[in-house]
């Protein structure tokens, strides 16, 4: 029987009272939002906060809307919302490809969007997901909010830019016309991590690539991103040649390491065509022509 | 601390550690057993209650965190009126052999068809992705569930009946 080690709890009311017991309880303490990755990390005891700050009753951190020009996800926002969400679809539908593809359907209805992000998993599908859509982080702390872009948001495997006594407070990705979006993941069996995952946004000015985006998992691409294939990408003519040509930039740029997903070789040649297929389709709809 | 957590309707309030997972704190200190203790990994789905209406997989929720909150489990399905049209259905659709995933099964389709009166095969097979069944290689479970859903159609087909 897994039981993690004794801590207090407590309940946050509002934003500023999760911020005001963070200061209060310092370093050791933690959030808890849907608990589906600390609490497995607690049973065996690879986390042992000492105080557990629960901000699920935070409804300034719920619901998805269309603000100030960008779409807004709150924090506690569930997988599952944000699977079902009609913005979603219609804005940024790489959001939906990857939510149908985290966990299973019960998982998703406990995580949150910012527990995944701040969990800060190598292998976390919607790192990438927001990384490709140059999306930003809001983060609140005693002396206000703060913005982070998702690709400067990890600082490296579980860990992120949020402070001890920080909390992440809502997702926000620009709307821009001529977009088009989508997630490629290949898993070994529903339900599981990624052995690697890739994501990609395009912004098409007519037939040339205006903006672009390719977000990476489990591969071992810092910052989740593929900088030097956007690079390449940026400003050309959007083609499958091309998207071809991003995919072994992209696959030439990750570091994977070999685990019970899968030998290394094996990930860099995913990297690659992941990349290509998802510009692909990201393409496609970017064009309305989704096959 | 003390928290009250409302269990199929009745309020239950005991004083509990904050490690206390809400599987053992359905199991071991209100005795509802038809909950199962699986992977403890929230893998396996022998855990499934409903909180606050959504199937969620108790080993990986404290019970501290349903403090204020509504838990259904399998004891709540049968009402005054005899087995929940689920239960009815994994009877007579021999939706189980030994049993140990059916709790946890139950209350994922009851919160499907409260959601989806009519799924499809491969929409109950989806919502009943996260959970593991080693005996009925899943199609009982699917016929089950369609069966249920067949008998809710023909109880709110006689309802409008009834009232025209
Ligand atoms: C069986 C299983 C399979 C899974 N498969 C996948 C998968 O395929 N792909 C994938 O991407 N994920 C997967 N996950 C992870 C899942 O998405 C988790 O729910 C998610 O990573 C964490 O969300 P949470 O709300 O449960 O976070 P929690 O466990 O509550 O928190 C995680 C961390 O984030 C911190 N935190 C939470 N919210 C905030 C906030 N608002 N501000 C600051 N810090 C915060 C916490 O202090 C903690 O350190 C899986 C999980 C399980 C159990």
């Amino acid at each position: 029987m897994q039981v993690p080690a004794q801590f207090d709890y407590e309940r946050a009311t509002g934003v500023r009272h999760a911020i005001a017991l963070l200061t209060r309880y310092g370093p050791e303490s933690r959030l808890v939002a849907g608990g589906h990755s600390l609490i497995p990390m607690m049973k065996l005891r690879i986390a042992n906060p000492e105080t557990l700050i629960d901000i699920n009753d935070l409804d300034e951190l719920t619901g998805i809307s269309i603000t100030d020009g960008a779409l807004r996800i709150g924090a506690m926002v569930r997988h599952a919302e944000l699977l079902d969400s009609p913005l979603a679809v219609e804005h940024f539908p790489i959001l939906v490809d990857a939510e149908r593809v985290i966990a299973d359907p019960v998982v998703r209805n406990r995580g949150t969007i910012g527990g995944s992000l701040c969990q800060a998993d190598p292998s976390e599908d919607l790192s990438a997901a927001f990384t490709a859509l140059h999306a930003v982080a809001v983060i609140e702390g005693e002396s206000g909010r703060r913005e982070v872009p998702a690709r400067e948001f990890h600082t490296g495997p579980y860990q992120t830019v949020v402070g001890d006594a920080e909390i992440l407070v809502e997702v926000r990705v620009p709307i821009r016309t001529g977009s088009g979006s989508a997630y490629e993941k290949v898993e070994r069996r529903v339900g599981d991590w990624a052995v690697a995952a890739g994501g990609a946004a395009l912004w098409l000015d007519g037939d040339t690539v205006g903006e672009v985006g390719i977000g990476l998992t489990a591969v071992g691409a810092a910052h989740f991103c593929a900088p030097q294939a956007e690079d390449f990408l940026r400003g050309g003519p959007a083609t499958e040649e091309r998207f071809a040509e991003a995919g072994r930039i992209a696959a030439e740029h990750v570091r994977p390491t070999a685990d019970q997903r899968g030998p290394e070789d094996y990930k860099r040649h995913l990297a690659g065509e992941l990349t290509t297929r998802a510009l692909r389709r990201a393409a496609a709809r970017a064009r309305g022509s989704e096959a | 601390m003390q928290i009250t957590v409302t269990v199929n309707g009745a309020a239950h309030t005991r004083e509990v550690e904050p490690r206390l997972l809400l599987v053992h704190f359905l199991r071991d200190e209100l005795r509802l057993t038809g909950t199962h203790w699986g992977c403890d990994t929230s893998n396996c789905g022998v855990c499934v209650v409903q909180l606050d209406g959504q199937p969620v997989k108790s080993c990986t929720v404290l019970a501290v965190m349903a403090d204020g909150r509504e838990v259904r489990t399998v004891e709540g399905l049968a009402g005054a009126a005899g087995l929940d049209p689920v239960q009815q259905g994994f009877s007579d659709k021999h939706g189980l052999q030994c049993g140990f995933c059916t709790p946890g099964m139950m209350m994922t389709c009851r919160a499907l068809l409260d959601r989806n009166p009519d799924p499809s095969d491969t929409e109950i097979r989806v919502a009943i992705s996260g959970q593991i069944c080693r005996c009925t290689g899943y199609e009982n479970i699917v016929r089950s569930v369609r069966a249920a859903a067949e008998m809710e159609r023909a109880a709110r087909v006689e309802v409008e009946e009834v009232q025209a």
